[in-house]
This record gives structure tokens, sequence and C-alpha cells, in this order.
């Protein structure tokens, strides 16, 4: 069966955030973009899978930044091939999913591996979106995965538990932080990556569901104070807490 | 078509304090959206449950109530969720941004069934001129954004201990049994075991209190600390990254950016230097407690209130201090 791996690129997360002037997006300057933390995971998971079924892995991102280096890199570590879907408008989850779905259609049924969620728009909803998509189930924050013959026992965490799931294949799985350990690629596997296919496609955008009306910045926190040195400022920190704060 | 839905979070029976904040905040946006309120409860014997709810101030309550129900699939959720809404021909649908929130939202907006839009985690809402307005956090917090939609039906799912849990209450919700629109093969996923985290301690996300421990602490040993003063708060553990990634605790713990994002009503950080990724996941909480032993430390910049020395010295008199307070 086919792998599908889904990648978002996104604002370094030690990035501290500036308003465009448009009052409606970031100002990109000095930003470090990177592979989305979470598809490290989704990635090795989807590695793993090929190793296990017979098929091709395809990862697919869609942006108009510049991609193309953190895309080899995930040519390195074992995907087969690479596309970049560049979109006429910038797109939410509707829209990435419902691109990537038609793009993948002659490669099903294939197995999804997304990130639980992208760290700039913090939405967790591009790989649930694309299993109604696609008409497949999906496991939401995997948080650990197991193959079976037809398909995957996998944990997530749930407030307070842990849920054990079975699914069948084909499916979509998002990731949680620690599902695996990715891989690195080594010299030989990067200089092998050159050759394999990486394909940049422009593409209509559909409509947008969501307008965005502005962004800002959260108020700041009102500047707070040092209560004191070492434990003696215990019963000044409850008294605080009790009186001025009322939390107590 | 006017009104909004509520989905209703439950486990074993109990609706989930996080859906009665939603449920609460569709009732106080009633007359601004128009149309009336519906609460839609998915389980198994849910007649208590659903009982309970009669004089929240909901319209009414959709009980999807059938054994297969009593653990939750994305499908199986999402076909009676869809049903229900259709039926009530509601533009807005709010439901808690819980695990189980975040998995059926997207699914409910996503699919081909609701021409909806999905705005996830939000943290206020409000109607201009007919027009639902989410605000939400993106970057983990380091803004916010406001959006509309431009479809039909308008998902929000809603980040739980931020919107108020008190009900209006008045009148009696007619309540109305409705039967799963699926069948057992329409689910690819199943449940097969829920364990509780050792103790059931409370989840750091759903907690009033949370005490954060970070490398300060030291070592695994060095959370008995850390669990007492939470333990003296009637509140949830949480860690940072590092002390999750050295192993000292689990990953369900993480505050921050590739954790969880908490807002709690006291957030106590012990031995926690302030990363930007940890002040994303907490930054937004009422009021915040660092105990660190740099005074430069940056937690110090978010802190309303810092005490500058050893942990190990200044939490367990905090401890002791709390459990001497009277109620
Ligand atoms: C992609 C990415 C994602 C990340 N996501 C997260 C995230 O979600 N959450 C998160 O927390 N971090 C995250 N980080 C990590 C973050 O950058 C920091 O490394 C981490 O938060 C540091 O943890 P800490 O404060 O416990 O440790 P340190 O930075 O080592 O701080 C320890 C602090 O303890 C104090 N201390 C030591 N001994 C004592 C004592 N006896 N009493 C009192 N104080 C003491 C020290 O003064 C120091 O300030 C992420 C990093 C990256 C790159
Ligand atoms: N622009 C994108 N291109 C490809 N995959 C994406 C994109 N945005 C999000 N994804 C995938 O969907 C996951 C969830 O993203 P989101 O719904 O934006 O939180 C990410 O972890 C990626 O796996």
């Amino acid at each position: 069966m086919n792998a599908i791996c889904c990648i978002a690129r996104v604002p370094d997360t030690a990035t501290r955030i500036k308003i465009a002037g448009d009052g409606r997006s970031i100002d990109p300057e000095g930003v470090q973009y990177v592979i989305n933390p979470y598809d490290e995971f989704a990635l090795e998971a989807a590695i793993q899978f090929k190793e296990q079924h017979e098929g091709e892995l395809l990862v697919i991102h869609v942006g108009d930044g510049d991609f193309s280096k953190d895309l080899r890199q995930c040519l390195a570590k074992g995907a087969d091939r690479a596309i970049q879907l560049k979109p006429s408008a910038p797109v939410g989850p509707h829209g990435i999913s419902a691109l990537i779905a038609e793009k993948v259609a002659s490669l099903l049924p294939a197995t999804v591996f997304c990130g639980k969620q992208a760290v700039d728009g913090d939405v967790g909803g591009t790989g649930i979106m694309l299993a109604g998509a696609l008409g497949v189930p999906a496991v939401a924050k995997v948080s650990s995965l197991e193959f079976t013959d037809t398909g995957a026992t996998c944990t997530r965490e749930i407030e307070g538990g842990t849920e054990t799931l079975e699914t069948t294949f084909p499916c979509v799985l998002t990731f949680e932080k620690g599902a695996n350990e990715p891989r690195r690629a080594g010299l030989k596997e990067i200089m092998a990556a050159k050759k394999k296919p990486l394909d940049v496609e422009e593409v209509t955008a559909p409509d947008p569901k969501l307008e965005i009306l502005s962004l800002q910045l959260p108020p700041p926190r009102p500047e707070g104070r040092i209560v004191g040195e070492g434990k003696e400022s215990v019963p000044e920190l409850v008294r605080l807490l009790r009186e001025e704060a009322k939390v107590l | 078509m006017s009104g909004i839905c509520v989905i209703l979070e439950q486990r074993g029976g109990d609706v989930k304090r996080a859906s009665i904040e939603a449920l609460a905040e569709a009732l106080r946006q009633r007359s601004a959206i128009g149309g009336g309120v519906t609460a839609i409860l998915m389980g198994s014997d849910m007649a208590t449950a659903a009982e309970q709810l009669k004089s929240s101030g909901a319209d009414k309550i959709v009980v999807f109530d059938r054994g297969d129900l009593a653990h939750y699939s994305t499908e199986g959720y999402r076909s009676c969720a869809v049903q229900a809404i259709q039926a009530s021909g509601a533009t807005a649908v709010f439901i808690a941004a819980t695990v189980q929130g975040r998995d059926l939202a997207p699914s409910l907006a996503g699919g081909a069934a609701l021409d909806a839009g999905y705005a996830a985690d939000c943290t206020d809402v409000e109607v201009d001129g007919g027009r639902v307005i989410a605000t939400r956090p993106v970057y983990a917090g380091k803004a916010t954004v406001k959006v509309a939609c431009n479809s039909a039906t308008f998902v929000l799912s809603l980040r739980p201990n931020v919107f108020d849990a008190s009900l209006t209450g008045g009148g009696e919700a007619v309540i109305e049994s409705a039967d799963p629109p699926f069948t057992e093969g329409d689910v690819g996923t199943h449940v097969t075991s829920i364990s509780d985290d050792a103790g059931g301690s409370r989840d750091v996300a759903e907690a009033d209190v949370v005490v954060s421990g970070g490398r300060g602490v030291g070592g695994p040993e060095g959370f008995a600390t850390i669990q007492a003063l939470a333990e003296a708060l009637d509140g949830a553990v949480g860690a940072s990254r590092a002390v999750v990634d050295l192993g000292w605790r689990p990953h369900a713990e993480q505050v921050g950016q590739t954790g969880k994002v908490v807002s709690p009503k006291l957030y106590v950080a012990c031995g926690i230097s302030g990363a930007i990724q940890h002040l994303a996941g907490m930054r937004t909480s009422k009021v915040i407690v660092a105990v660190n032993k740099d005074a430069e430390a940056p937690i110090f910049k978010v802190a309303d209130y810092g005490i500058v020395g050893d942990l190990f010295e200044v939490v367990p008199a905090l401890t002791e201090a709390i459990g001497q307070l009277e109620d």
C-alpha cells in the first residue's frame, strides 16, 4: 500500500512573532521556517510503514515558500518523491486537505501520515479533514503505534488517561511528539536524494471557509513583581494570593 | 435557519465541565445568534445525564443512546452529530476543545455533509451584525486571530477553563431520543481499552490550578515536592519539556508549545527558566507564580508574583502555609 506524508512549513518555535502591516498575517522578516515538529514523527512512521508494506512514499506540501531543502531532507530519510503545491491564495486546513485529496487520488488506496497540528495555526484539522475527503477513518494524536497485519494498534493520550485504538488501513494517522525516534539521513542518502523527483506545481486555491479579520499580539501581562527571597517571603506570597489575586 | 448546537462530551454518564462551559456560552449567545440552543448527548445509558440537563436553559436535548456509543469513534459520533445539527438547522456548533472535541469538530466541518468552517480552540466568541466572530490563539498563544465564517455553518471548539460555566437555567428542555444513523461497518476504528493514569491524576489542561516543575527540580524524586503543593492546592502537576525529555515526567504533563496549552486560575512554575516555548503554553493563566533561584530567569517577566530562592525551601514552606489556611 502507498503512503503519503503531509508536511507543513512553520516558523521555528523560538520565533518572536511580529504582525505584518496588513494586520492579518505575520511579518516574515527574519523568521526561520522549519518542518513542523510533529511532522518529523509522521515522516518516521511513514518510512517505517513503507519498509513493511510495499508501495511508494510520497511527501506532499502545500504552500508557496521555498521548501525544497527540507523536502530533500524528507527524500533523504526515505521518501520516494516529493510534491509541493503552490496555491494561488493562502489556504487553511480545509483548502489544504482538499488540494491534497485531489492530488493523491491516483495513489489510492494509501495510508496518510500527518502531524497532530501545525504549530502556526494550531488547528489540528488537516489530517482529520483529509480522512473525511478520502472516506477513510482517522486516528488523531497517535503517541505510539504498532502495525498489525491489516492495520495498526495506536495509543493516544486523553484527559487523565491513555486510550488504545485499533484501525484498519487505509486510514489517516496524525502524530504526537515522541511517537517514535525520527532517523537522521546519512551522507549517502543525502546524495541519493538529489536524484529523487521533487515537483512543484501551481494550483488554484479553493474558496476559503474562514475570513481572517485581524491578527494581534496578546495583551502584555501586567508587570509582575518579585515578592522576595527565600522561604521568608512565603507568608507575604500567600497573603497576596488570597487578598490581591483572590485565588486561594 | 439559525440556532446553536452544543455537542456535549461525557465519560461514564458525567458531562464534562468543559462541555458545560460550551453550553453556558451558547446560552449567553442565544439571543444574538437567534434560534434555539440544542444540546446533543451521545453515549450509552444517557437517561440520567439528559435528565440532569433538563433545566440547564437549553431548548432541546437530543440524545443518542446506544451501547456502541459508550466509546468515542470519530465516524460514529460524527454521523449522529451531523444528523442532529442538520435537523436543528443550527448555523453555529459549539464543542469543548478537549481531545475528543478537537477530533470531532474538524471531522464535522471537513465532511461534505455540513458546509462548515472551523475555528479551533476559541477563547472568545462575539456576534457582530448577526455574524459570529471567533477569537483564537495561534502560534501557541504568541498571537491571537479573529475569524468569521464564509460558510452556512460555523463549527467552533471552545478552549476549556476560559468560558464561564454558569448556566442561565430557566424553562424546561424538550428531551428527544434519536436513532444513531450508523452501523458497525461504518466505523473503522475501535477503542479497545482506556487506562487511567496512575492515581487518576488530574489532567493539566483541565485543572484549575497547575503546579509545574522544570529542570531545577533536579530529578524524578524531586517531583514529590511539586506533587505535595499540587495536592495542597487541589491541582494538577505540570512539567517543562526539559523534564519530559529527561524522562522524569510523562509527556501528558508537558506544558508549552509542543505540549499542552493551559490557562488555569493559578499556575505555579518551580525551577522553570521560562523559555519562549514554555511561556506559550501558560501565559494565559490568570495568575502566575514563579519560584526560581535565578533572579534573572525570564519566567519572572510573566509572573505576577515571584520568589527568588531554592524551590526545595520555598515550595514546602508554601505547601505548609496553604495547608494551614482555613477554608
Ligand atoms: C521545537 C521545540 C519545542 C519546544 N516545546 C516546549 C514545550 O512545549 N514546553 C517546554 O517547556 N519547553 C519546550 N521547548 C524547550 C524550551 O526551549 C526549553 O529548553 C525548556 O522549556 C527548558 O526547561 P526548564 O525551564 O525546565 O529547564 P532550564 O531552562 O534548564 O531551567 C531550569 C531552571 O531551574 C532553575 N533552578 C535550578 N535549580 C533550582 C532550585 N533548586 N530552585 C529553584 N530554581 C532552580 C534555574 O535557575 C533555571 O532557571 C521546546 C524547544 C523546541 C526547540
Ligand atoms: N501546508 C501544508 N502542507 C502539507 N501538509 C500540511 C500543511 N498544513 C498542515 N499539514 C499537515 O496537517 C497537519 C495538521 O496541521 P493543521 O491542521 O494546520 O494543524 C500537519 O502536522 C501536517 O502534517
